[in-house]
C-alpha cells in the first residue's frame, strides 16, 4: 500500500473502532439510573465512560489524519447509519441487565485480546490508544465475568434470562473474528489486528466460563454480519436519531 | 448498652447531649442521642439521599441526548456523582439503624419526601445548563453549611459531597455561558431555561423559618447549621451577579439590591405552587417514582441471583472445608 | 439489596505513606464485589493507591458504656505527651 493509501485506511480503521466504542458505549449509558442497585449503576456508569472515552480517542485520530478540520464530534454526530461501520453486536438494545452482563462479557474477552494485540501496532497512536484500553478491558472482563457466575449459577430464573440472552448473541459473534481487505491490508502492515487470529482463545474462554455458569454453548447455526458495510439493525437508526438529536434539530451549532 | 433509663437519668443524658452539641462536639453513631435527634436525623438524610437519587433522572434523560462527546461524558459523570452522593448519604443514614431497603420502601410508598424541584421536567438542553448552575448551586450553599453539621458520619458525607460537586455547578453554568454567547436562539434557550428553573431553586430551601415545621429544633441540635431563609438570601446574592456576566435576565421584577441591608431584596415565593409540588402535583412526580419503583422491580431478580449464588458458593466453601478436615484425618 | 447484601465498610489509602482512612460503607455480596465497587463509588477521582474493605459486622466498636472505664483511665497520663515537658528555649524544638 502507497503511503496515502496506507494513512487513509489506518483512518477508517480508527473510524471503525471508534464506532465500536461509541455504540457500546452509548448502549451502556442507557442504564444510567436504571440499574439493579445503586452500587451497580455506578460501576457500569464507569464502564460506560470507559467506553465513550475510547471512542473519543480513536475519533481524534481520525480526524487527525483527515487534517480536514473534522473533530471527534463530526464521527459522532454527522453521520448516518449507513455511514457507521460497528460490529453489530454493539448496536443491539440493551435488553435486560442479562443481556447487557453476556454482551458484554463476550466483547470484553474479545476485546482484551484485541487490545492486546493491537498494543504492538506499528502506529504509535493507535498502540498508545490499545495501552489504556487494556487496562480498562481487564476491569471490564473480571467484572463481566464474575456476573456471568452469578447469573448463570444463581437462581433459576436469572439462569433462563442468561441463556436467552446468549443465545439472542450467540449468532453476532462470528462476526467479530472477520476481517476484509482493509483489515487485512493493515494487519499486513503491522498496523491492524487480524481478529481471526483471536478466534481459537476467544472461543476456548467463552466456552470455559459458559460451563462454570451451568449454561448451554449454543449450537452456532446461524449468523449475521454486515456491520462493517454499513449494514445494520434497525435499533441503530433510532439509537442515533436520539445520539444525534441536537446536531440534527440545530445544525451546525456549537454546545 | 443499657437502653432503658428512668426519667431523671434521660434529663441527665438529654442535658449531657445537649451539652456536647452547644461545645461544637460531633455526635458519633454509637453515642447515646435523644429519639427525637435521630428521627429528625434519619428523615433530613433519607430525603438528602432520596433527592440525590431521584435527581439522576431530569439530568439523566438528556444522556443520551448530550450534543457532543465531551458533554456527554461531563454529564454521565454528573449524573454517576450524584448516584455515589445518594450511596454515601444512605450509609450515613445506615449508621443510625435505618436499612437503605426501609429507606428505598418508604420512599416508593410516598412517604419519605425528596427536593421538589425533580419535579419540574428537563426539557431542552439548556435545562441541563440550569440545572448544573441553579439546583446544584442551591444544593451546594445547603450542603457547604451542613459540612458543619453536628452528626459526625453526616458532616464527613457532606465534606466529601462538596469536594466532588463544585465541578457540577460550574459545568452548568459554562452550558449556560455557551448558550448565552451563542446564536439568538441558543440565548433564548437560555433563559427560557433560567425563568423556569428560577423560582423553583429558590423553593429548594424550603419554607420560610416562621412556617418550617422542624427548622428550629434542627438548629438547636445543631442538624441544621443555618435557617432556611438564610440559606436562601446567600444564594439569590450570589446568583445575581453570576446572572449578569452571562446577560441573563432572573425573572423577577422585585429584586433589587438593598443597600441598608447589604443584600438583595427578592419576590415572593409562589407557595402555592410550591405546596403542590411537595404533596405529590408537580409535572413529575409520579413518573420519578414509578422510574425509581420500575428500575428497583427490575433489579430484584438480579439481587436474588447474586444472594443465591453466593450462598451456593459458601456451602460449598463448607462442604470443601469439610472435606478438608477429612482428609487431614485420615492422613 | 440490604434484604440479601451484606454491608462493607471502605478505608482507602489515598497516597503511598499514609494511613488508610475510612471513607464510608456500601452493599456487596461478598469482599470481592465490595472491593470492586469500592473503586466505583469511593475512587472516581483516583483518590486512592489502596483500598480495604471490611465486613462491617466484622468490626468490633467500643461501646458510650464502657467510655469512663476505657479512656479515662489514658487521660491521667501526661507524661507521655512531648509538651509535659518544660525545656529550655534553645532545646526546644526536640
Amino acid at each position: 500500500m502507497s503511503d496515502s493509501k496506507l494513512k487513509e485506511a489506518t483512518r477508517q480503521y480508527a473510524i471503525r473502532l471508534g464506532d465500536d466504542a461509541l455504540v457500546l458505549g452509548h448502549r451502556l449509558s442507557e442504564w444510567c439510573s436504571n440499574g439493579p442497585f445503586l452500587e451497580e449503576d455506578l460501576a457500569l456508569t464507569n464502564v460506560a465512560l470507559d467506553f465513550i472515552g475510547r471512542a473519543r480517542m480513536f475519533y481524534s485520530y481520525a480526524a487527525e489524519l483527515a487534517a480536514d478540520g473534522s473533530t471527534e464530534d463530526t464521527y459522532a454526530y454527522t453521520r448516518d447509519c449507513r455511514e457507521f461501520s460497528n460490529l453489530l453486536i454493539h448496536e443491539l438494545p440493551r435488553g435486560d441487565f442479562a443481556f447487557s452482563m453476556a454482551r458484554q462479557y463476550l466483547v470484553d474477552v474479545y476485546n482484551l485480546a484485541y487490545m492486546e494485540a493491537l498494543r504492538t501496532s506499528a502506529d504509535g497512536t493507535l498502540a498508545a490508544i490499545a495501552d489504556k484500553a487494556v487496562k480498562e478491558s481487564r476491569y471490564h472482563l473480571r467484572r463481566s465475568h464474575d456476573w456471568m457466575l452469578r447469573l448463570g449459577d444463581g437462581t433459576d430464573e436469572s439462569r433462563q434470562r442468561l441463556q436467552r440472552a446468549v443465545d439472542e448473541l450467540w449468532g453476532y459473534t462470528p462476526e467479530l473474528f472477520a476481517s476484509d481487505a482493509l483489515e487485512q491490508g493493515l494487519a499486513d502492515a503491522g498496523i491492524g489486528v487480524d481478529a481471526a487470529t483471536l478466534r481459537a482463545a476467544w472461543e476456548q474462554a467463552v466456552s470455559a466460563t459458559l460451563a462454570e455458569a451451568t449454561l448451554q454453548q449454543p449450537a452456532g447455526d446461524w449468523e449475521v454480519s454486515g456491520g462493517r458495510r454499513g449494514l445494520h439493525t434497525e435499533s441503530l437508526g433510532h439509537m442515533l436519531s436520539e445520539l444525534q438529536f441536537m446536531q440534527r434539530a440545530y445544525p451546525g451549532l456549537q454546545w | 448498652m443499657k437502653t432503658e433509663f428512668t426519667q431523671a437519668e434521660l434529663e441527665q443524658l438529654e442535658a449531657r447531649f445537649q451539652a456536647r452539641i452547644d461545645a461544637e462536639e460531633k455526635i458519633e453513631p454509637k453515642d447515646w442521642m435523644p429519639a427525637g435527634y435521630r428521627k429528625n436525623l434519619v428523615r433530613q438524610i433519607s430525603q438528602h439521599a432520596h433527592s440525590e437519587v431521584i435527581g439522576m433522572q431530569p439530568e439523566g434523560n438528556w444522556i443520551t441526548r448530550a450534543p457532543s462527546l465531551h458533554r456527554k461524558c461531563v454529564l454521565l459523570a454528573k449524573v454517576q456523582d450524584e448516584g455515589g452522593h445518594g450511596l454515601y448519604l444512605y450509609s450515613a443514614t445506615e449508621t443510625l439503624g435505618v436499612s437503605r431497603e426501609e429507606l428505598i420502601e418508604a420512599l416508593h410508598e410516598g412517604v419519605a419526601k425528596y427536593a421538589s424541584i425533580f419535579n419540574y421536567p428537563a426539557l431542552t438542553w439548556a435545562d441541563i445548563g440550569a440545572i448544573g448552575w441553579l439546583v446544584d448551586g442551591a444544593a451546594i450553599v445547603n450542603q457547604v453549611s451542613l459540612q458543619r453539621t453536628s452528626y459526625g458520619p453526616y458532616a464527613r458525607g457532606m465534606v466529601r459531597i462538596c469536594k466532588e460537586e463544585s465541578f457540577h455547578q460550574r459545568q452548568g453554568y459554562h452550558i449556560m455561558m455557551t448558550l448565552a454567547r451563542g446564536t439568538a436562539e441558543q440565548k433564548a434557550m437560555a433563559q427560557d431555561a433560567l425563568d423556569r428553573f428560577w423560582w423553583p431553586s429558590l423553593m429548594m430551601f424550603g419554607p420560610h423559618d416562621a412556617e418550617s415545621a422542624h427548622s428550629a429544633q434542627s438548629m438547636k441540635w445543631k442538624i441544621k447549621r443555618q435557617t432556611n431563609d438564610e440559606l436562601r438570601q446567600k444564594y439569590v446574592d450570589q446568583s445575581v451577579r453570576q446572572a449578569e456576566v452571562i446577560g441573563l435576565t432572573i425573572p423577577d421584577p422585585a429584586l433589587k439590591w438593598n443597600e441598608a441591608r447589604g443584600h438583595y431584596d427578592f419576590g415572593e415565593i409562589d407557595w402555592d405552587e410550591f405546596n403542590r409540588v411537595i404533596n405529590g402535583n408537580g409535572m413529575c412526580n409520579r413518573q420519578r417514582v414509578a422510574h425509581h419503583i420500575k428500575a428497583h422491580e427490575d433489579g430484584a431478580w438480579v439481587r436474588d441471583a447474586i444472594a443465591a449464588y453466593e450462598s451456593k458458593k459458601s456451602r460449598r466453601a463448607g462442604a470443601a472445608a469439610a472435606q478438608g478436615e477429612m482428609s487431614c484425618q485420615t492422613i | 439489596m440490604s434484604d440479601h447484601m451484606k454491608l462493607f465498610e471502605v478505608f482507602i489509602r489515598s497516597r503511598r505513606g499514609l494511613d488508610h482512612k475510612h471513607v464510608g460503607s456500601l452493599h456487596a455480596e461478598d469482599a470481592q464485589q465490595a472491593l470492586e465497587y469500592a473503586r466505583d463509588v469511593y475512587t472516581r477521582r483516583s483518590e486512592g493507591v489502596s483500598i480495604w474493605v471490611v465486613n462491617s459486622s466484622d468490626i468490633v466498636a467500643s461501646q458510650e458504656g464502657d467510655c469512663e472505664s476505657f479512656y479515662d483511665p489514658l487521660d491521667d497520663k501526661p507524661y507521655r505527651h512531648a509538651t509535659h515537658y518544660q525545656l529550655p528555649e534553645e532545646v526546644n524544638n526536640m
